[in-house]
């Protein structure tokens, strides 16, 4: 069977989108062969900086021939349908005149593999059609659909190049493609060009080696000696196995120092996209840039010269108070030496090379020594924090004022927090005031990405000085958090008070201007601090009514919006506003932010393996359910519940009870009756059998005990008390015909019913369970 | 092959330019002088703003003094400087080897590829203030960004067709490099050493010095408030004034240009002496690209614009 290697060569490719193109070859050329009916084996992608490869091994040589009838219309149908069909089928309309339709009648256009035959005779007589397609030879199916791909391919950003950009629908790519091989062949035998061309360039076999080390013409059969022969020419083609060699290399050398490498698999990936021909080289700076904070020599090293750091291994005695230092945001533990990844491997060794980066790392980390001076000296100098008022002229949003007016915002709803949270005000207010300051600094200005971060290391600096306590320094950084999914989420009061004050003034803010995610975009990352606020509130187990919290808060936001000055007539402040006067609906903006809590609640407790259906059923209980602490417990306890064989079969009766009832209802409709037709209490007196008497004690007992449970509240009481209904439920259905003749005591069975749906639903609505 | 120093791309700051001059004259660049006016980059020079638009083939080189008044440092960090040369080579439409090119044009100023680690790591250029961009790369040699490369897809925001190729090279950063120097002023300009020996800084550290002064302290903020408006005023009214019925060629887009310009460092003048605020800042931008634009429109109705 015969493989396709196909290659495209171009200038070099951003980093960042190799793997993304990589598999989208892949997908466009299979999902293109197998439209066309062909399969295969298997198939592989790869990237380099300058290459896209694709290997598909275990092609037919040709396309299979298919064979397909199509049903017409019937022959008495109108002109326009008839017409049409023969159009659908390919009929030139030049033929139509050939293709008189009538019983018995058959016509057939060899040239084209088509037929069409009368089949059935008087009313019922209907054209079919046949048509029957040769299958071509994969070469050529291939010069057919790589032109197409390579003409579409779904860059996130492309560009035209050279003289045909002159022209309208030039060849679009990453960057200039330079060459384009395609072979295709069976394993023992020579392999054949694919024949195609796309804006000048003729796919061929031939292909070259490194940039600088093997710039030579490839000439290459097949994916095997393509590999073997790059490899030779300094090219590893596989983007894993480069990452691997990195590593490898970065441990080695390391631990030949005595050091450790600070992993990095963002930077990994990077790295490897940026070399053909990885060679880890060591370098070093002077000792005393290691005064400055380690994740800022990191982010330095990292942003700009793509290099990883390294770190002093860990002794084994664990060294004095490492783990406390870590904990304070002190931890440096950094040594003075940097990993590079270059691209050759020079004639001197790598000498010239690790110098010349040296000198550019040693420039960065000047500059971030220069900023970390300067911060300190800020700090230490400005111990009232007066520059917090440059925050007045920095933009948080249009409409949504300054940095400073959203500051305000959060510590107004931090202290309304502290009632739930039990953090101590003065210390909430000192962080929520404080807790942006970093973004002020030199630091922070060149390393967006250490924000939070330094805020801690500078106030733990200046603790004493300023009386600021550890908790107030640790929110610093940890009001930001849980940042995803993945991310820790903070314990300490303080941190929790500012972390969900930052985070609902951000929703209650967006929602206020009507500034929502949609689809796919979701700019100010509102998903995100909704999850951040379920997480936060969930995992300390606060219990925060979110509806009465947001309500007052989009009071204050909106007080906030209206004393923005609005000097300047091009901002439209003004305009929004008008309209907020008129139209502005707190009460809705607050529920609908509150269903956007539940979303993402929901898409939390599906990924975490929670049951979607059970969420539902406990949300659908009629309840505002602004409380997301009790949601979750109740979905907690109604998933351990419904694995019992009381919940089973309780569900099960529900269901029995449920779908009965719904009938029953539709019935009554029809008569005139209304819904609630069987929601009045059941009549004791008409309640004939033991086990329907039973039932009805019991439920009057469960429903009391589950609204005294939920008001606690205790949801395993609560799913006790439901327990205790199984036994009757059962016992009713078994013994019991609900549809009795007559239609007092059916209605009065129904009733009952009715009201095992009421105490359920107080819990969860059951008919949005799945089983 | 020894070439004296004061022509040693590798020991003066001029023999580095003059190399550069002569590898591109060889392949068939104009070599042009830098254009007469204050501007931030060489894109600025309209032989790359205004030359990069139409059908006409151009390939030229230059250097550029480029002045970024908020870089100032008073003479202070041996890394920026509000003045600094920038040699500029643009080429229409791209030449297939573009990026051969220049590599070679390193190669001729000592750069070996079997010692030095060159890379192109990704940089899409975008220039608010001309509504240009293009897709490219930093160009790194041993982690140290030397030059920028871009193929323009739209300058003055008008489509480039064809695309033409842009290399811009950082003179100091690149001497320096050269000469194993860390700071910038210490470069050595004229090649030679003892008394005859010019720096770098013995030619420009008094004028960092006082042009850090007068762009962060001393410019006068009102008569630069005026320039902006009058600037912009005089721009369109050029425009206007060379306008002719459709079909008919445009007869005033270079001066008019200058005004574009003038409005640019007016404003760069303005954001240094830091009386613009960040939203105030967009909408400066938006009306020089304006004018750069409404430049554009003009320029392809002119001959050399291909009209």
């Amino acid at each position: 069977m015969p493989d396709l290697l196909l290659e495209l060569l171009s200038e070099e490719i951003p980093a960042r989108m190799q793997r993304q193109a990589a598999e989208d070859l892949k997908k466009l050329v299979t999902g293109a062969l197998v439209d066309r009916g062909l399969t295969y084996e298997g198939a592989r992608a790869f990237a380099t900086p300058r290459r896209l490869a694709l290997t598909i091994v275990g092609l037919p040589s040709r396309q299979p021939d298919t064979r397909e009838e199509k049903k017409g219309p019937r022959i008495s149908a109108p002109e326009a349908a008839r017409l049409g069909f023969l159009k659908s089928i390919g009929v030139p309309e030049s033929e139509f005149h050939r293709f008189d339709l009538y019983e018995g009648h058959s016509i057939a256009l060899p040239e084209r593999g088509l037929s069409v035959e009368v089949r059935g005779s008087g009313k019922d007589a209907t054209a079919f059609a046949l048509i029957e397609r040769e299958g071509i030879e994969t070469l050529a199916l291939l010069a057919e659909i790589l032109p197409g791909i390579i003409r579409t391919f779904p860059w996130p950003k492309s560009m035209r190049w050279g003289a045909a950009s002159a022209s309208p629908g030039s060849l679009r790519w990453v960057r200039p493609l330079r060459s384009i091989l395609a072979t295709f062949g069976a394993e023992t035998e020579d392999t054949e060009i694919v024949p195609f061309e796309v804006d000048g360039l003729k796919a061929g076999n031939v292909t070259y080696g490194h940039r600088f080390m093997a710039p030579g013409e490839i000439r290459v059969r097949r994916f095997d000696d393509y590999v073997s022969k790059l490899e030779a020419a300094k090219v590893v083609l596989d983007a894993d196995r480069r990452k691997e060699i990195i590593r490898a290399d970065a441990q080695n050398l390391a631990f030949a120092q005595g050091l450790e490498l600070v992993e990095d698999e963002g930077l990994l990936e990077e790295v490897a996209g940026l070399v053909e021909w990885p060679v880890v080289l060591m370098g070093s700076f002077e000792e005393a840039f290691l005064d400055v904070p380690g994740e800022v020599i990191r982010a330095t090293i990292r942003a700009n010269q793509k290099c990883f750091v390294l770190r002093k291994a860990a002794s084994p005695l664990g060294g004095e108070g490492g783990a406390e230092r870590r904990e304070r945001g002190q931890e440096n533990g950094l040594a003075n030496r940097f990993l590079l990844t270059a691209n050759i491997e020079a004639k001197d060794g790598g000498t010239i090379i690790i110098g010349g980066n040296e000198r550019v790392i040693r420039a960065r980390l000047s500059d971030a020594k220069f900023f970390w001076e300067t911060d300190k000296r800020v700090w230490a100098e400005d111990r009232d924090f007066k520059r917090l008022e440059k925050f007045k002229n920095v933009t948080f949003h249009e409409k949504l004022g300054s940095q400073w007016d959203r500051i305000e915002r959060i510590r107004a709803l931090a202290k309304e927090l502290c009632k739930v949270t039990g953090a101590d005000p003065a210390e909430v207010d000192l962080a929520a005031r404080i807790c942006k300051a970093d973004l002020l600094t030199e630091v922070v200005g060149e390393f967006p990405e250490v924000q939070g971060f330094m805020g801690r290391v500078y106030a733990t600096l200046f603790e004493k000085e300023l009386g600021i306590s550890p908790s107030v320094a640790a929110a610093c950084e940890e009001h930001y958090k849980p940042i995803g999914p993945n991310d820790r989420v903070p314990t300490d009061k303080v941190s929790v008070t500012v972390a969900l004050a930052d985070k609902l003034d951000t929703l209650v803010g967006f929602w206020a201007i009507d500034e929502k995610p949609t689809g796919s975009k979701d700019p100010f990352a509102l998903r995100r601090a909704a999850l951040g606020v379920i997480r936060l509130v969930v995992e300390n187990g606060l219990r925060v009514g979110l509806l009465r919290i947001s309500d007052a808060h989009q009071s204050e936001v909106v007080q906030s919006i209206l004393a923005i000055p609005s000097k300047e007539p091009g901002l439209k402040v003004r305009g929004f506003l008008r309209g907020v006067d008129k139209q502005f609906d707190v009460d809705t903006r607050t529920v609908d932010l509150l269903s956007f809590f539940h979303d993402r609640l929901k898409v939390m407790l599906r990924d975490s393996g929670a049951r979607h259906d059970l969420v539902d059923a406990v949300l659908a209980n009629g309840e505002s359910n602004d409380d997301l602490l009790l949601v979750v417990r109740r979905v907690e306890a109604l998933g351990k519940f419904l694995d019992t064989e009381d919940g089973k079969n309780l569900l099960a009766g529900y269901k029995r009870a449920a779908n009965l009832l719904r009938d029953e209802e539709k019935k009554a409709k029809k008569t005139d009756e209304t819904e609630g037709a069987f929601e009045a209490a059941a009549d004791p007196t008409l309640l004939k059998e033991e086990s329907e008497k039973a039932l009805h004690a019991a439920l009057s007992r469960a429903g009391e005990a589950v609204m005294v449970a939920l008001e606690k509240p205790d949801f395993e009481a609560a799913m006790r008390a439901m327990a205790s209904l199984r036994g009757p439920v059962d016992a009713f259905f078994d013994a019991v015909m609900v549809n009795a003749d007559d239609p007092a005591i059916r209605k009065n069975r129904l009733a009952l019913l009715a009201t095992l749906r009421r105490v359920t639903r107080q819990v969860a609505d059951f008919s949005k369970i799945a089983g | 092959m020894s070439v004296p120093a004061p022509l040693d791309p590798s020991k003066s700051f001029q023999g580095l330019i003059l190399t550069l001059q002569n590898f591109w004259a060889s392949k068939g660049c104009v070599i042009l002088q830098p254009y007469d006016m204050e501007v931030g980059a060489g894109t600025f020079h309209p032989a790359t703003t205004l030359r990069a638009l139409g059908p006409k083939a151009w390939n030229a080189a230059y250097v550029q003094p480029s002045r970024r008044p908020k870089d100032g440092r008073y003479g202070e960090n041996p890394n920026r400087f509000q003045h600094y040369y920038q040699y500029q080579v643009i080429l229409k439409p791209s030449p297939p080897d573009l990026q051969e090119l220049y590599l070679e044009s390193l190669y001729a100023i000592g750069i070996d590829p079997a010692l030095h680690d060159l890379r192109f790591v990704e940089d899409d250029w975008e220039s608010p203030t001309l509504g240009a961009w293009g897709l490219g790369w930093e160009c790194w040699c041993d982690g140290m960004e030397v030059s920028q490369f871009t193929y323009f897809q739209q300058v003055a925001g008008q489509e480039c067709a064809p695309v033409a190729g842009e290399l811009t090279y950082g003179l100091e950063r690149l001497a320096m490099y050269l000469q194993g120097v860390d700071n910038g002023f210490e470069l050595n300009f004229n090649g030679l050493e003892g008394e005859a020996r010019v720096t770098y800084g013995d030619v420009f550290r008094q004028a960092e010095e006082e042009y850090s002064r007068h762009n962060f302290e001393y410019a006068d903020t009102e008569k630069l408030f005026d320039d902006f408006k009058n600037a912009e005023k005089e721009c369109l009214a050029l425009l206007k004034a060379g306008e002719r019925a459709e079909g008919e060629r445009h007869r005033q887009v270079l001066p008019a240009y200058d005004q574009c310009i003038k409005a640019s460092h007016a404003f760069n003048l303005l954001d240094a002496r830091g009386v613009i605020s960040v939203t105030e800042r967009q909408s400066y931008i938006l009306r020089v690209r304006e004018l750069a634009k409404a430049c554009g429109a003009a320029w392809v109705k002119t001959e050399a614009g291909g009209a």
